[in-house]
């Protein structure tokens, strides 16, 4: 998708065009949230708002919207232009008919975006409700299925009487879209449209997003922090940084040739999807081994086997084979569903698995019971992915970071010399001990985690998505910190991550799952460098910005490409 | 708030404060002075058996403070416990869930009656009648606590740093409930206070010989048509009292919820 787009238009003709918006709390003193923010888009402009969290991006989205919230936002300068309307300045009824019918909204969130107690066809036609009236219902009935078919939806009659919780995330989101392209609004505002869905489905929704963009000439606000999909579908990018626009600029000039230091480091920090070189063996002792391991759900009851009722079960995972070595990082990709987050659990024991075995250290743990598996425990650490909910909010992190070693019998004064170290080992100072963990940033609060970990001396770290929750700088550093950690300690880590770009970047080895089976597994460089099996390639065509090698600005040279079409294709649009 | 807040300090400190505040012994009758309209002696009056109003009312403060927080402070530590097992294990669910929807299926008042007349009324089985049938207010509420915070990945942390698991109970989980169940105590509180009233005034309470807000109030009902106020002063109070006292609770609850509180500032 590196194909020049002409701008249509002159400056004259923007769609929107926003000239030193700020926005501030209405707290006193006031905290000022946007200062000043200058950007403009053309007819049929796709332009990419990016920034990590806190960057103000989508509190841009909601001011242009009229949405932000009240009592605790306000605009305090600047304009809001669209199409001539003055949005700061029109009254809420204008504002109101300017919604949905000249610029409409897609969120983050599919699953709570829509009304869960309305069938998702009425809802569409709520806004035809609303906003044309004069319409038959049969019209109506008739505008929403064409809009169905045209966010290519299967089975349009049936998907127009369903309750929301009948569809997909992808189906939801699509049905959101059609929800704000019904009117054909000339501004369609995206925040985050993606983020919350698996790369296959992300990789059509943006297909789609555009496929009707071009047949609208719709203008697009989308926001996003991934790197990736900016490369994908923007023609212009807009990067903000605290509240401030750092550059804009065409998105193969942004990519190619970054004007500031923060871009630049923004896209030196975006992992590279080509694997790198597997390490070499340096030790042959296996730390962690899981043998036909088999976790089932909705087990057959007493009384389901007695009055011999079926229950359905569920195999969340089966036949999972896998050998971790001292020293090496064996990654679990997937989907959501796939699977790869029981696989951790039930190596934790979090869960109990309900067949196989998992060997810590040559010890079989999986059937052993509570005080049995207590001086096992001790070998095998977590990182969890949300570093807000995996630190007690009531706790000190002192207390926090010896609270394992103590139950392990060491006493407190060493326990707390030894959490001191650990602090600095993870790059945070010695007076984080007295502190609470809401006084932390999400990265940060990730170290704290790590040094928690550690702090038990363990032979192998399971990561689950630990840094799927980071911005991507602080996601790269805290990465780097896991590697450094490894070389040092010797370390194994079972890192288990949605993210083929991660993935490429920390594993030695890689097991692709899907649906609870295991369907590639190999050195990391042989699965994502020519993946075998069909579903392996559709993951690493979907992943976004493919093309691109971020770090060195420029296309990547050898772009792995779908050869063998037919199966692998009817993979990719099931 | 504020107004709630002095109103229940004036009665607990009327309550600690009586034998010196009230001019004449609560039991002191004298037949002389029979239902006698407020005077300098008698500053609201006397009842039947010319005991002084005001004393009496005075003293009632005690057994009802002592009912109400009593009954809160022992169904909180009774019923704690109770809720954390219940959240925790699932097969202790089962079997702590049923009794304590047994509990609730039986009417408060009706209960507490029953364990009355069963046992002699003294201000202990007082107190455990009106107490049992709050329990289960707590038990659901810590459950429903402790069935939420124990998936968060805190929890599980520490189960996998080897923590035993009544420390992941006590430091991790019961935390959580302590804001939820402050507020409810309030409630608890006061409507001990409001069933022990009852119970006086159904004469299933503790003996006349202890002045109580309700058995005042069940004494003057026969004399309501000649004298309203042995009613109205003892009413009077009871209501300031737990009007208070559920004021400070929902205080309280807009205090520690955090979704009742004005939404923060930036996203």
């Amino acid at each position: 998708m590196s194909d020049d787009v002409i701008h249509s238009g002159s400056a004259s003709a923007l769609v929107l065009d926003i000239r030193g918006l700020q926005v501030a709390t209405q707290s006193s003193p006031a905290k000022p949230i946007l200062k000043g923010i200058d950007f403009a888009i053309a007819p049929g402009e796709t332009l990419c708002l990016v920034g990590e969290s806190g960057s103000g991006k989508s509190v841009t989205s909601l001011a242009v919207m009229g949405l932000l919230p009240k009592g605790s936002l306000k605009a305090t300068g600047g304009r809001i232009e669209l199409e001539g309307d003055s949005l700061l300045e029109v009254s809420s009824t204008r504002l109101r008919d300017l919604r949905a019918s000249r610029m409409a909204m897609i969120f983050q969130e599919p699953m709570t975006a829509l009304n869960p107690l309305m069938r998702v066809g009425e809802q569409i036609e709520e806004v035809l409700i609303m906003h044309q009236k004069g319409l038959s219902s049969a019209q109506r009935r008739e505008r929403v299925l064409e809009m169905l078919d045209q966010v290519q939806l299967p089975d349009i009659e049936r998907v127009f009487d369903s309750w929301p919780h009948q569809l997909s995330g992808g189906q939801r989101q699509r049905i959101m879209i059609a929800m704000a392209l019904i009117l054909e609004p000339k501004l369609l505002i995206a925040d985050e449209p993606t983020t919350a869905l698996d790369v296959t489905t992300q990789k059509q929704i943006l297909k789609l997003i555009k496929a009707l963009q071009e047949r609208h000439g719709t203008s697009v606000l989308f926001i996003t922090h991934d790197m990736g999909v900016v490369a994908d579908i923007a023609d212009r990018v807009c990067v903000m940084r605290h509240g401030e626009v750092v550059e804009t600029q065409p998105i193969e000039e942004l990519l190619r040739r970054p004007r500031t230091d923060y871009t630049r480091q923004l896209l030196t920090a975006v992992p590279s999807l080509r694997p790198r070189a597997a390490r070499a063996v340096t030790d042959r002792e296996i730390v962690l081994e899981a043998i036909e391991l088999e976790k089932r759900y909705g087990e057959r009851s007493a009384w389901a086997r007695w009055t011999g009722k079926a229950t359905s079960q569920t195999l969340a995972a089966s036949d999972i084979d896998f050998a971790l070595t001292r020293g090496r990082t064996l990654g679990i990709v997937g989907e959501s569903g796939s699977g790869k987050s029981t696989v951790a659990r039930c190596v934790m024991r979090m869960i109990e698995p309900t067949g196989g075995g998992v060997r810590v250290m040559g010890k079989d743990i999986a059937s052993l019971g509570r005080a049995a598996l207590k001086p096992h425990r001790k070998r095998i650490q977590m990182i969890f992915q949300d570093p807000f909910r995996s630190l007690n909010p009531r706790l000190k992190i002192a207390t926090s970071l010896v609270e394992g070693p103590v139950n392990y019998g060491t006493s407190r004064e060493e326990a707390l010399a030894k959490a001191a170290e650990l602090l600095a080992l993870v790059g945070l100072p010695k007076d984080a001990l007295d502190r609470y963990p809401h006084q932390f940033s999400g990265g940060q609060r990730q170290r704290i985690a790590i040094a928690r970990a550690l702090a038990m001396e363990p032979d192998v770290l399971v990561a689950d998505e630990a840094v799927s929750a980071l911005d991507v700088s602080v996601q790269a550093q805290v990465l780097e910190l896991l590697d450094d950690l490894q070389r040092r300690l010797g370390i194994a880590v079972l890192f288990i991550t949605h993210d083929l770009r991660v993935a490429a970047q920390i594993c030695d080895e890689v097991m692709v799952m899907q649906k609870g089976v295991v369907v590639e597994y190999g050195p990391a460089e042989r699965v994502l460098g020519s993946p075998e099996h069909s579903y392996t390639r559709s993951l690493m065509l979907a992943a976004p910005g493919r093309h691109w090698d971020f770090s060195e600005f420029r296309p990547l040279d050898r772009v792995f490409e779908e050869t063998s079409t037919a199966t692998s294709t009817a993979i990719i649009y099931q | 708030m504020i107004v709630a807040a002095i109103c229940l300090a004036s009665i607990v400190i009327i309550a600690i404060l009586a034998p010196w505040l009230a001019p004449h012994d609560p039991l002191d009758m004298s037949p002389a002075d029979r239902l006698k309209p407020p005077s300098d002696t008698y500053w609201l009056g006397s009842d039947a058996y010319g005991r002084d109003l005001l004393s009496r009312v005075l003293y009632g403060a005690r057994i009802s403070l002592i009912v109400g927080i009593g009954s809160a402070l022992i169904s909180v530590v009774v019923g704690l416990p109770l809720g954390i097992l219940a959240g925790f294990f699932r097969g202790l669910d089962a079997v702590i869930m049923r009794v304590m929807d047994g509990l609730m299926a039986i009417p408060s008042v009706l209960l507490a009656i029953a364990i009355v007349s069963l046992i002699s009324a003294n201000l202990w089985t007082v107190m455990a009648a009106i107490t049992i049938p709050e329990i289960p207010r707590i038990v659901r509420l810590v459950r429903s606590v402790v069935l939420s915070a124990r998936e968060e990945p805190y929890v599980e942390a520490a189960v996998s740093l080897g923590s035993s698991l009544p420390t992941v109970m006590w430091r991790h989980l019961m935390p959580n409930t302590l804001a939820p169940l402050i507020v409810m105590s309030t409630y608890i509180c006061a409507s001990a206070i409001l069933t022990e009233a009852i119970l006086s005034f159904l004469g299933a309470g503790l003996g006349t010989e202890t002045p109580t807000w309700g058995n005042i109030m069940a004494e003057g009902r026969t004399y309501f048509l000649i004298k309203p106020s042995l009613i109205f002063w003892p009413g009077i109070v009871l209501s300031i009292c737990i009007l208070s006292i559920n004021l400070l609770g929902d205080a309280a609850r807009d205090r520690l919820d955090p979704r009742l509180q004005k939404r923060g500032a930036a996203q």
